[in-house]
């Protein structure tokens, strides 16, 4: 016991050090003003914030529960593949992620654009007339698309790694005693990858919610996500620290709940097993 | 007391052009290394290897992307630095704030070839503090394939002409956006009156929906591939535009003759600087005629630099736009450093632009309601399960 807590003073001094004071300094600004003194009404100027939170955590959700129902048959089908297939199969999906995050994003810019391949492609197929173009970026949904091009391996990832260790007999087990194949789906493998789901689903929503970059490169920068509200309260001419961490301080607390719900829902998962 | 110091330094300054060589003048150290802060892009990278060459003064060159930024480096004093090149509303903060030294005109002579259009203005009204390096304006960048030449007339009103609506950009920071919804109004750029604030945040509203996008850099690219047709943008950033082989020569450009922002970027030494007198020698290198004309061909912003501009290819130096006649740069107004309220007020409303209808609130709600629900599912189960116990 005693040198496990030895092994953990680095961890234990690097968590004091950038989350545990950090987070000490957002709680201050959030309840400060100008002159230092406490106040609450940066808590109170968070109302009109409310469609901005509302609009990002319905674009996190939506981008999350597509990322779920891409991301299911596909890990599905990983995790039954065999040995080198797997492996490389798993390896295609990492492999996006090897390349910048900005460049990803920027590429999708210049396929959804007015004049970008998408629309370029449309008019030589001639489904559109010359000069004619579908608006695509700057819409709710690139900033979607965005979102799920990005976070779709962290989906498929956790479902992958839980589902691989899904025994193939109990599936054939359930078969055996006369399951459909909607029943084998709905009573033996979605139970079983539950704990995969809410991780996956935590690790998609969390970031959507906070996204800023793909907003403003896919969403033109007309309407902010809470992400962007909270960056230009800290960089730029209209900085305000104190609403920013207050800003901030309500994202955690939203997040913190979101992962006690999913948390919630992983025990019971737990406790009808059991 | 003010008045007086205008006065003694007027003295000064005509005693000096009776006697150029004053007496007491310091002879400059030219061992010493001259530490200039200036914007990426902003000086012909020869101009520098050549004022070494000619008075042995070596010069350490650094950069900075924006006044905020610098102004914080100087201001925490983590630098010292002997010329910086801050615009014009930052030029009045560092005189009022006491960050710049007076120059002494003497030793730049030069300062004569400046044209009397950019002197004494508004942030250092006795030119004692600053010299005018580069200056611009803001103007409409338009695609002439797609825009019809007699729509220009409506000057600012193009930006909100529904014939175009989802092909206009527009300025994604608050003080440049607030200044063309401004100036379209018929108010001043600097109005301290929040009636006026208001009225241009309504102009912004409206326009919303017809832009393709808020931007600033990527303007660039955007308008070079006919992404969308009009943009607002600086004149001598958005040359680059307009390069036959660079950009796109579809683009063309215009200052609306009801005004604009003008700004200036000025050579300054702050207080700090332990080599007044050479850096004043480096003043005076950037405004001999050869160099403001390498920097002028260079940068591709507007010269204050009277004999610089008429060397310049006539196609720049005497093109309006660039160099816009007297009547329409009496309409041009400079940047003032906006009071606090009304500078946090602006910050407010362009937030408020940027903001989600408040209907998505609905969400929240949800999530809120959601959340509530579970805590309390939470605690009641974990009442049972102790009673139980």
């Amino acid at each position: 016991m005693m040198r496990s807590k030895t092994a953990a003073a680095p961890f234990a001094l690097w968590m004091t050090l950038f989350t545990v004071i950090p987070l000490g300094i957002v709680l201050w600004f959030a309840f400060t003003d100008e002159q230092g003194q406490f106040t609450l009404s940066n808590l109170s100027s968070i109302g009109e914030y409310a469609g901005t939170f509302g609009l990002s955590i319905f674009l996190g959700a939506i981008a999350t529960v597509i990322c779920l129902v891409l991301a299911f048959p596909l890990a599905f089908t990983i995790s039954r593949a065999k040995g080198r297939k797997q492996q490389t199969m798993v390896m295609i999906i990492m492999l996006p992620m090897w390349m910048n995050f900005l460049l990803r994003t920027y590429a999708w810019m210049s396929l959804l654009e007015n004049n970008g391949f998408i629309n370029q492609f449309l008019r030589v197929i001639g489904v559109l007339a010359d000069g004619q173009s579908v608006s695509l970026i700057n819409t709710n949904g690139a900033i979607v698309l965005g979102m799920v091009y990005n976070f779709l391996p962290f989906m498929v990832l956790p479902l992958y790694s839980v589902m691989v260790k899904i025994d193939n007999s109990v599936i054939e087990a359930a078969q055996d005693l006369g399951s459909n194949v909607f029943q084998v789906f709905g009573r033996v493998v979605l139970p079983l990858s539950l704990p995969g789901m809410l991780s996956g689903i935590t690790m998609v929503f969390v970031p959507a919610v906070s996204t800023f970059v793909i907003t403003k490169l896919l969403g033109g920068s007309k309407t902010l996500m809470i992400g962007d509200a909270i960056e230009t309260m800290f960089i730029g001419q209209g900085a305000n620290y104190h609403v920013g961490a207050t800003l901030s301080l309500v994202l955690m607390v939203l997040i913190l709940v979101c992962m006690a719900i999913t948390g919630m829902v992983d025990k019971e998962g737990e406790g009808d097993a059991a | 007391m003010k008045k007086l110091a205008c006065l003694l330094l007027a003295i000064l300054f005509v005693c000096s052009l009776s006697a150029p060589v004053s007496a007491e003048n310091v002879e400059p150290d030219t061992t010493i290394t001259l530490n200039v802060y200036n914007w990426g892009e902003y000086i012909d990278p020869s101009v520098t290897d050549l004022f070494t060459e000619e008075t042995g003064i070596k010069v350490n060159y650094k950069n900075f992307t924006d006044n905020e930024s610098m102004y914080a480096v100087l201001s925490s004093g983590a630098a010292s630095y002997d010329i910086v090149v801050p615009s014009d509303y930052m030029v009045g903060k560092l005189i009022q704030e006491g960050m710049l030294a007076k120059l002494d005109f003497n030793n730049i002579p030069n300062f004569k070839y400046i044209n009397a259009d950019f002197k004494n203005l508004e942030y250092d009204p006795d030119n004692a503090y600053s010299v005018p390096y580069t200056w611009g304006t803001v103007g409409i960048f338009y695609n002439t394939k797609y825009v019809k030449e007699e729509d220009l007339a409506q000057g600012w009103d193009l930006l909100w002409d529904e014939n175009y609506s989802g092909r206009i950009f527009m300025f994604d920071n608050q003080r440049d956006a607030f200044g063309i919804a401004l100036n379209k109004l018929g108010y001043s750029m600097n109005t301290p009156d929040p009636a006026h604030w208001d009225a241009a945040y309504e102009a912004l509203v409206e326009q919303k929906p017809l832009l393709h996008q808020y931007v600033m850099d990527q303007v660039f690219d955007k308008m070079i591939n006919e992404e969308g047709w009009i943009a607002p943008y600086y004149s001598g950033d958005g040359i680059i535009m307009m390069d036959e082989e660079e950009g796109n020569p579809a683009i063309d450009f215009f200052v609306p003759e009801s005004g604009t922002n003008r700004f200036v970027d000025a050579l300054c030494v702050p207080a700090s600087s332990p080599h007044k007198r050479e850096a004043e020698m480096y003043i005076n290198f950037l405004c001999r005629t050869d160099i403001a004309l390498m920097n002028a061909e260079y940068i591709g912003y507007s010269t204050p630099h009277v004999e610089a501009q008429q060397l310049l290819d006539p196609e720049i130096g005497q093109n309006e736009n660039f160099y816009p006649p007297e009547e329409i740069l009496k309409k041009t107004e400079i940047f003032l450093t906006l009071p606090q309220e009304t500078g946090a007020y602006m910050d407010q409303l362009w937030m408020r632009l940027k903001l989600a209808d408040p209907r998505w609130g609905i969400f929240t709600a949800v999530v809120g309601v959601l959340a509530v629900g579970f805590l309390g599912l939470f605690v009641v189960r974990f009442f049972k399960k102790r009673r139980k116990r």
